[in-house]
């Protein structure tokens, strides 16, 4: 049973935060009169044209923006299809498109007079832009992080040590995102009067997912009018990795009311779907955890399952509502890729292009991979390339035994 | 519609004491155990029983409540086990109340409908959902008034005057109080702090109000007591029976009496206090 289609697929949410049936506002009492004046703050900061025109100099001057969009020549002869062009996310000031999202919860947070910031991390791209930008601005800043993340991701875990922050090994459960996540919502239960939850992704309560939305668009907004400059017209297709999905809703929101432009979400496969992985949508159902409603692992008394994948970043058994709602609108279809498909891809593109792609990205590479050879070579298709693989180098040469 | 709690409640304000309120995870460590542990709540002076429902992603809850949640689902307790569980406790006690506490998922992918009919069925009296707050009254909060079981809300230092009465609107069987912000297990509650606020809360309710979170001792339980219509101790209790397990987390033969000890002493440190003033 499909839902009613609506007029827009860019008007959610609605103003108790729900995409559909997804979203919504799950979490204890305790936070929910923070939750609620962190909507008002973000509303009267939305409304402020003081506000967009400091973001936009700190977006420009100290984020680099905007980021490239680059024709991947090589990777498009080799492919021997579409036309493929990189949103160059991973040329951002850290390295990944985080920072976009960091720095507009950050400049909320100063309006709300809140000093310190706590954040969840995987991969370790998240906790280092929350880093980066409470050194700027001079703010506390505990970023919580799964013990086997920590592991896993050292150089990332080095460079938030660096800049200030302290990192918070976490060992409740499988140790890895979504444990870090219950952790950071634990600690901002105990100091709610004077924390801000600086959250990573389109996830969590009303209105996180929304406002991360809102600074991840940037990233569609400026493809839109580069791809519109180098080739006159929409791109034909997107593509972007998902773990929470913040990348891939930056990118996808703006070109969400174009119906020509088709739009495909890459989630985790790890081992194959059958057996460990992180692909919600593919392997999971509608649920609630972390203050949502939306696609969860799980098992069929509710408790939820742990993710694998090889990318810490997309290690998470849940999705962002707004995905949730797209799959089942059908404007985004989603598909899966394995670790050994984003390694493959993350090897590739590294010889190819010049370019090492984080872990997370190398997934949507892999789906480029798939499609593009039977693409005709008009069709123009954008992949987002949200991190860099600095991080992942030396998790990646343990796997492949320094043969590259 | 009249509810075991609020019969309890006010048999209770009569006695002119205030009620004690335990909370024990279903299925911690073992269902076997657990049901003998919540048989013997009432005989060592519990007034109403906390029952957790075990899950994976407790965010609310400190590290004790964490570790017994974890303890159950190895055990292979579930939401069916929990209620079946308090069937089979309600087939020797009628009256003590029973209140399920824990998370939405699980009653979510059980079903909204089948578990408030299950549930009433198996006897339980009243739930405490942690992350369903009166924004997401339609999901639970509802339908389980019309099916008559108490939902029973939690109010927190930071629910001010003016989120008070949402927080109330459709809450009944009492009010849980919880005294700090905060994990459970976590703080604790200053006696004079929790008087005020107590007072706060009974300015926008007639409702009985029970205080918890961070009352470990039978003092702190008394000075709570004093101040309130009710005193919620969980953590200590689950304390209590992690440290009367083996090696390998398994029952042993002092685990019943350990956390059935625990309560008794609690209890009467509780039925020493007055009876906050209405």
């Amino acid at each position: 049973m499909n839902p009613v289609l609506p007029n827009s697929f860019r008007s959610g949410p609605d103003e108790r935060g729900h995409f559909g049936i997804f979203g919504g506002r799950f979490v204890a009492e305790t936070l929910m009169p923070l939750i609620l004046d962190l909507e008002k703050a973000y509303a009267d900061a939305k409304a402020d044209p003081a506000f967009q025109a400091e973001m936009d100099g700190y977006l420009k001057d100290y984020v680099g923006r905007p980021s490239p969009l680059y024709f991947a020549q090589r990777l498009t002869e080799h492919l021997g299809g579409a036309k493929i062009y990189f949103k160059r996310e991973e040329l951002n000031h850290t390295g990944s498109h985080k920072v976009n999202n960091v720095l507009g919860q950050i400049m909320v947070a100063r309006r709300m007079g809140k000093k310190r910031i706590i954040a969840e991390t995987g991969a370790g791209q998240h906790g280092v832009a929350t880093a980066t930008l409470c050194a700027r601005f001079g703010l506390e800043c505990i970023v919580f992080m799964g013990a086997v993340d920590v592991e896993r991701q050292q150089p990332n875990v080095i460079r938030m040590e660096m800049l200030g922050a302290r990192v918070v090994p976490v060992q409740a459960g499988a140790r890895t995102l979504k444990d870090a996540m219950n952790e950071a919502m634990r600690d901002w239960v105990t100091n709610v009067s004077d924390t801000f939850y600086c959250i990573g992704t389109v996830a969590g309560p009303h209105p996180y997912p929304m406002m991360v939305r809102d600074f991840q668009s940037i990233i569609g907004t400026e493809t839109r009018a580069q791809m519109l400059e180098a080739e006159g017209r929409l791109p034909d297709s997107l593509i972007a990795c998902i773990g929470g999905g913040s990348n891939a809703m930056g990118l996808f929101h703006p070109f969400l009311d174009d119906p020509t432009v088709k739009i495909f979400g890459v989630e985790a496969a790890g081992h194959g779907l059958t057996q460990l992985h992180a692909a919600s949508i593919a392997g999971g159902r509608p649920g609630v955890l972390h203050g949502n409603r939306t696609y969860l692992l799980m098992d069929d008394d509710g408790q939820i399952l742990e993710g694998h994948s090889i990318s810490a970043g997309l290690d998470y058994p849940g999705i962002g509502p707004e995905h949730s709602w797209l799959h089942e609108t059908g404007r985004v279809t989603y598909q899966s890729a394995t670790d050994d498909e984003a390694l493959a891809a993350f090897q590739l593109l590294s010889k190819l292009e010049g370019i090492i792609p984080a872990l997370e990205p190398a997934h949507a590479i892999a789906k480029v991979m798939e499609l593009a050879p039977s693409l005709p070579k008009d069709h123009l298709m954008v992949v987002n390339m949200s991190g860099r693989g600095d991080k992942d180098i030396p998790q990646v040469a343990e796997i492949l035994g320094g043969r590259f | 519609m009249t509810t075991r709690i609020d019969t309890r409640f006010a048999e209770l304000q009569k006695q002119g004491r205030a009620a004690f309120v335990t909370f024990v995870m279903a299925g911690d460590p073992d269902l076997k155990t657990s049901l003998e542990i919540i048989k013997a709540l009432p005989a060592a002076g519990a007034d109403v029983i906390e029952i957790g429902m075990p899950f994976t992603d407790p965010m609310a809850d400190g590290p004790a409540i964490q570790a017994a949640g974890l303890r159950a689902l190895k055990a292979g307790t579930t939401l069916k086990k929990t209620l079946a569980l308090v069937a089979t406790f309600r087939n020797d006690d009628n009256t003590t109340p029973i209140v399920l506490m824990g998370y939405y998922n699980p009653i979510y992918i059980y079903g909204v409908d089948r578990f408030l009919v299950d549930a009433k069925a198996a006897g339980v009296d009243g739930l405490i959902i942690v992350d369903l707050p009166p924004e997401e009254d339609t999901e639970l909060c509802l339908p389980a008034m019309k099916a008559g079981l108490n939902f029973i809300r939690l109010a927190t230092p930071t629910t001010d005057d003016k989120r008070l009465p949402a927080v109330l609107a459709n809450t009944s069987g009492f009010v849980y109080y919880v005294s700090i912000t905060g994990i459970t297990g976590s703080g604790s509650a200053d006696a004079a702090a929790v008087g005020a606020a107590v007072a706060r809360i009974k300015r926008h309710t007639d409702l009985p109000v029970c205080v918890g979170f961070g009352i470990r001792t039978p003092e702190a339980a008394r000075a709570i007591a004093g101040q309130a219509n009710g005193a919620v101790v969980g953590s200590a209790l689950i304390d209590a029976l992690q440290k009367s397990l083996d090696a390998d987390n398994r029952a042993t033969a002092g685990t019943v009496a350990a956390v059935a000890d625990l309560v008794a002493s609690l209890a009467a440190g509780i039925r020493g206090a007055k009876q906050a003033a209405e």
